[in-house]
């Protein structure tokens, strides 16, 4: 996909480390960029996978297939359509900790048609779910927004399943970024 | 005595210039954020703030200590008898006489007048009490007071702004002045205005204080972060005060 | 007790859309983070959200460790009758929170 990362730099130093800031510890920034932003424990799985660039550490995260699975759990052999569904995600933000995200689906919200789940995947957290919200012709209209963690730059998909048996989707590309100066030891 | 001088006379300098509080290029941090984040902000249903907000609501009403005594006891109406305090502190507490900053004037009155144990540094029952105090100066312009008393504590923390310090041998004017507004890896570097804390902070995922945020800070610069205790966090904190004079409080905010 | 934060409005017109917010304190501990100790945190989420309207449920949600900690859902409702919208968390380490609005409906 056209995933998007940012521009590393390399003569800016990262004022930053961590014992806490990343959620997902060792997976996040993979990049020369990253070196100075990660635990102590972290710096050393960086030194080991720098010194064998492609061995990923850690390698718990969801990849491109995983997500395909995941998403492939719910729709089950029927189609999956681009359409009607609208993601609402800020397309760069500042820490992936709590990304707001809203999903609508345009629906009539009838007995006879209307959404009956949306669901949200992710592409590179450690597991490709990050929700699932079931809904009926009681909620009106089909929307619902939370906060989610977002390890790194990634695609966030979502999956509306209607009634009628059918199911749409949208995804969005989201540019992660890491906060500076973030917690030492303390 | 010089360099005291000299810094009492830039702070006159700086108060006098500050008081033109609009226009004079000065940001919130709040302002440097992304759409995103001022949303969250902004909506009091949404800001994960407002959870502690809420337990600091009810913390003003408990009794506590020997005295069995509230908060509300004392002062009431938070609404009223809180509106603006957290615009004007560190200030000089009148039972000692020395500068306090709004968790050492909670504390104050932990143990002064409801006989308790003092809050710890970070714990959520001081982060909520501050929250919740802070929330009644929302929209005051940060206004520190013209106590003499307070003076060479605020030269201090001038001092420290511009000390180099750490294994970067970095200051906080490196940053926050020199380079306010350019990016620190992916990050926009604020000016560094303490408006809006405690500060529901990303990176925490929690709550914090200005002194954790400072001593982020300190880690950053790479060097060893000074104990909670510390007058070094007041000095700095009584100076960021002054160099914010006049911008208006947007506690409690959501940062990165 | 835990600490939640609703916001539904008190009245509404029978047959209107009515946005409910619903925000919690919890820590969302993902389970793949290293602790100080170079141990992994374990796992500490709330993984199931729902609310009803006079019993009857409006709204379920299943949470993962990508939920951000203090989590924050919103969801819409058709105003159908007054009565009670209670709202229920429940997930790791047997954690269980309870809520409830009353809602008058004209």
């Amino acid at each position: 996909m056209n995933t998007r990362r940012p521009e590393p730099r390399g003569a800016t130093p990262r004022l930053s480390e961590a014992k806490s800031r990343d959620p997902f510890c060792g997976r996040q920034k993979r990049g020369p960029s990253a070196t100075l932003g990660a635990t102590a424990l972290c710096r050393r799985v960086f030194l080991a996978s720098a010194a064998a660039v492609t061995i990923m550490p850690f390698a718990v995260h969801a990849t491109p297939e995983a997500l395909a699975a995941a998403i492939k759990e719910v729709t089950g052999d029927a189609p999956l359509r681009e359409g009607k569904v609208t993601l609402d995600v800020p397309p760069l933000v500042e820490n992936g900790n709590a990304v707001p995200l809203t999903v609508s689906v345009e629906s009539p919200m009838t007995a006879g048609d209307h959404v009956k789940a949306i669901h949200v995947f992710n592409e590179k957290n450690p597991q490709p779910h990050v929700f699932n919200a079931w809904l009926s012709p009681a909620n009106g209209r089909a929307v619902v927004a939370t906060r989610i963690k977002l390890a790194d730059t990634q695609k966030v998909v979502a999956v509306a399943e209607t009634s009628k048996g059918e199911f749409w989707t949208v995804h969005a590309d989201v540019i992660v970024t890491i906060a500076a100066c973030i917690e030492g030891v303390t | 005595m010089t360099g005291l001088r000299l810094a009492a006379v830039l702070i006159a300098v700086f108060t006098a210039s500050f008081a033109l509080a609009q226009g004079d290029g000065r940001r919130s941090g709040y302002q440097d954020m992304s759409p995103a984040l001022q949303k969250m902000q902004d909506d009091d249903t949404a800001n994960p703030a407002m959870l502690f907000v809420q337990a600091g609501a009810s913390a003003w009403t408990e009794k506590a200590g020997a005295a069995g005594k509230s908060c509300a006891d004392c002062h009431g109406d938070a609404s009223s008898s809180m509106k603006g305090v957290a615009a004007r502190y560190p200030a000089v507490a009148p039972e000692t006489g020395q500068p306090v900053d709004l968790e050492g004037r909670i504390n104050l009155c932990r143990t002064t007048r409801q006989l308790a144990d003092p809050l710890a540094a970070e714990s959520d029952g001081l982060l909520a009490l501050g929250a919740y105090i802070a929330l009644q100066s929302r929209g005051q312009p940060i206004a520190p007071p013209g106590d003499p008393r307070l003076s060479s504590l605020r030269a201090e923390g001038a001092d420290l702004y511009k000390r180099r310090q750490g294994q970067l041998n970095l200051s906080c004017a490196n940053c926050h002045d020199d380079n306010a507004g350019r990016k620190l890896a992916g990050a926009s570097i604020p000016q560094g205005h303490p408006t809006g804390y405690p500060i529901y902070r990303l990176e925490w995922q929690a709550l914090g204080s200005l002194k954790r945020r400072l001593r982020n800070c300190v880690v950053g610069l790479r060097a060893e972060p000074w104990p909670y205790e510390a007058r070094e966090y007041l000095a700095l904190e009584s100076w960021l005060m002054v160099r914010a004079r006049g911008l208006a409080i947007d506690a409690p905010a959501v940062r990165p | 007790m835990a600490n939640v934060l609703v916001n539904a409005p008190k009245t509404a017109k029978k047959g209107q859309v009515v946005e409910i917010k619903a925000l919690i304190m919890h820590v969302m501990e993902t389970g793949f983070r290293p602790g100080t100790n170079g141990r992994i945190i374990p796992r500490n989420i709330i993984e199931d959200f729902s609310a009803t309207w006079n019993g009857r449920e409006i709204f379920r949600m299943k949470m993962s460790p990508a939920i951000a900690a203090n989590p924050f859902v919103s969801f819409s409702a058709v105003a159908s009758e007054s009565g009670i919208i209670a709202f229920r968390w429940s997930g790791d380490e047997g954690f269980v929170a309870a809520h409830q609005v009353d809602i008058t409906v004209t």
